[in-house]
């Protein structure tokens, strides 16, 4: 169970200010839904967190211990493209995380010991729904696949944090809102604490425990790059409830301006 | 209804005759003017008849020459090969370390990168004066053209492959544990393989170009030696069966690197299939 503390958190580049003044607790195992327009510094945020990219004042806190400066296996991600490794099959993606830990200098195990690590890489496979495709190659993956794919390549390195950066943005409806059951079955069993950045708001509701939007509160030419964007709406959502999601979803299109179904 | 001329594609059969015509003119029209200048002149050596080119390749192909007992273009294809080979061998092992640590090592980078790119400035050909004087008249300076030639095109084009790999996939490899160490070797050094293998595919013109130069300066056997050779005494039924030789010779490590990479690296094939 993890908890993730932003303190004060500025984002500038060459003196443009992309983010400023950001500030958030997160409780352990919550689902945060990212959204706002595009260039408001949702995925900027997303990759302070991932230590990409680091503050340019402020800081972050994992379970109170501040970032590393570079990508950790207590942050697993999932991008929207290029997540697998192309060359590797699906059973050897999915175990790579596994292997370059028993593996300090070859980076791979042989004989028996693969096998050994290949079965317990079989039922984080049979979990994602892909035993069928072990052993293809991500190009021969329908795209859904590819994600369902990358997100057990992460899952089985049992991250504290899962950050998702428009999972699901290339997928069609059908098979996207497959994903969505299959992320929160994840979710319950694995205990994370999830961030996921999206541009769609249903989605985004509907799989958060907790929704944030950034956006700029100074929208004058002149002042762009002196002030970024900020959280300017932050709601605790109920899975339970799908009223309040109703008021709020439409509360937010007001507020944030931004298409509806994007 | 009439398609238009770019929707329009030729039949399996009729890809084969069309692939065969420029050829069968190209021997027709040498035929022709083989037998117009000997007609004119029965000792013309420019453009010798089909008979004497077969009598000339009967007699480096298949006897022994009576001075060294060799037979000659097994003794050059051998000595040529084994320099081609072994500067192509050498070039592709410098290239692979060197431009991979480029690519991803920035420290590495700011070190070596500018200077490969000064490097792959120099016409090697200015330099084979210099190799020779330094490494002398044998194989070693042949050998040493052909790495100088094609070693920092190599290098250079390696680099900006591994530059050019999506970062999510170096991000991803993180996250999922791996060191720099182990990031190279798992994850860019089996994608950058096969663009290597591409590269030096690119570089056999050149390295040909190297080897034969340097040959026809200095040296006692190989193929480019016997070509300049021969070009004293106008034998061009022995040149010409030579340049064949080599053409046939370059176009087949071509097919057999390309045959090479689909067999080693069948994810890239079923990347191609997909997309």
């Amino acid at each position: 169970m993890t908890e993730v503390a932003v303190n004060n958190v500025w984002k500038e580049y060459d003196g443009q200010a992309v983010l400023e003044r950001v500030n958030l607790d997160v409780a352990a195992h919550s689902f945060i839904s990212i959204v706002g327009p595009s260039g408001c510094g949702k995925s900027t945020f997303l990759r302070m967190l991932l230590s990409q990219e680091t503050p340019s004042r402020g800081q972050i806190l994992i379970d109170g211990q501040p970032l590393p400066p570079e990508p950790t296996e207590e942050r697993g991600v999932v991008f929207q493209r290029y997540s697998v490794f192309p060359h590797l099959t699906v059973l050897q993606n999915v175990a790579f995380g596994l292997e370059v830990k028993a593996a300090p200098i070859l980076g791979r195990l042989f004989g028996a010991k693969r096998r050994a690590l290949f079965e317990q890489c079989r039922e984080i496979i049979a979990a994602v729904g892909l035993e069928a495709a072990q052993d293809k190659y991500p190009a021969q993956l329908s795209g859904g696949m590819q994600q369902r794919l990358a997100i057990a390549q992460a899952l089985i390195k049992k991250p504290k944090v899962l950050l998702l950066d428009e999972p699901f943005g290339a997928l069609d409806p059908g098979i996207r809102a497959d994903m969505h059951v299959l992320m929160l079955k994840l979710f319950e069993e694995t205990g994370l604490t999830v961030f996921m950045v999206t541009h769609d708001l249903k989605e985004a509701f509907h799989l958060g425990t907790r929704l944030i939007a950034f956006d700029r509160y100074k929208t004058r030419p002149e002042e762009i790059g002196v002030y970024g964007a900020t959280i300017t709406f932050d709601l605790t959502l109920d899975r339970a409830c799908a009223g309040q999601k109703k008021e709020a979803m439409a509360e937010l299109q007001d507020k944030v301006a931004f298409p509806a179904a994007v | 209804m009439a398609r238009r001329l770019i929707n329009r594609h030729p039949s399996r059969i009729g890809l084969l005759y069309l692939g065969l015509l420029p050829f069968v003119i190209l021997i027709g029209l040498y035929a022709t003017g083989s037998s117009l200048r000997l007609a004119a002149n029965p000792n013309d050596k420019l453009l010798p008849g089909l008979a004497t080119l077969a009598e000339a390749i009967v007699r480096v192909a298949f006897i022994p020459d009576h001075r060294t007992g060799d037979i000659l273009l097994w003794a050059d294809t051998a000595a040529s090969l084994t320099r081609l080979g072994l500067g192509l061998a050498v070039a592709t092992t410098l290239a692979l370390v060197v431009g991979i640590a480029n690519g991803i090592l920035p420290y590495v980078r700011a070190g070596l990168s500018p200077v490969v790119a000064v490097v792959s400035m120099i016409p090697p050909m200015a330099v084979l004066p210099i190799l020779f004087i330094i490494f002398g008249l044998d194989e070693l300076s042949k050998v040493v053209l052909i790495v100088i030639g094609v070693t920092p095109f190599l290098m250079r084009d390696l680099q900006a492959r591994v530059m050019e790999m999506p970062a999510e996939q170096l991000i991803k490899a993180q996250t999922l544990g791996a060191s720099s160490w182990q990031i190279v070797l798992r994850v860019v050094l089996p994608q950058m393989l096969p663009r290597l293998i591409d590269s030096v595919r690119l570089s056999l013109g050149p390295a040909w170009l190297f080897l034969i130069s340097a040959e026809a300066i200095a040296a006692e056997v190989g193929l480019g030696y016997r070509i300049f050779l021969v070009r004293r005494y106008l034998a061009m039924d022995v040149i010409l069966p030579y340049v064949a030789w080599i053409t046939l010779l370059a176009l087949l490590s071509d097919l057999a690197l390309r045959a090479a990479t689909r067999a080693a690296f069948p994810w890239l094939e079923a990347g191609r299939r997909a997309s």
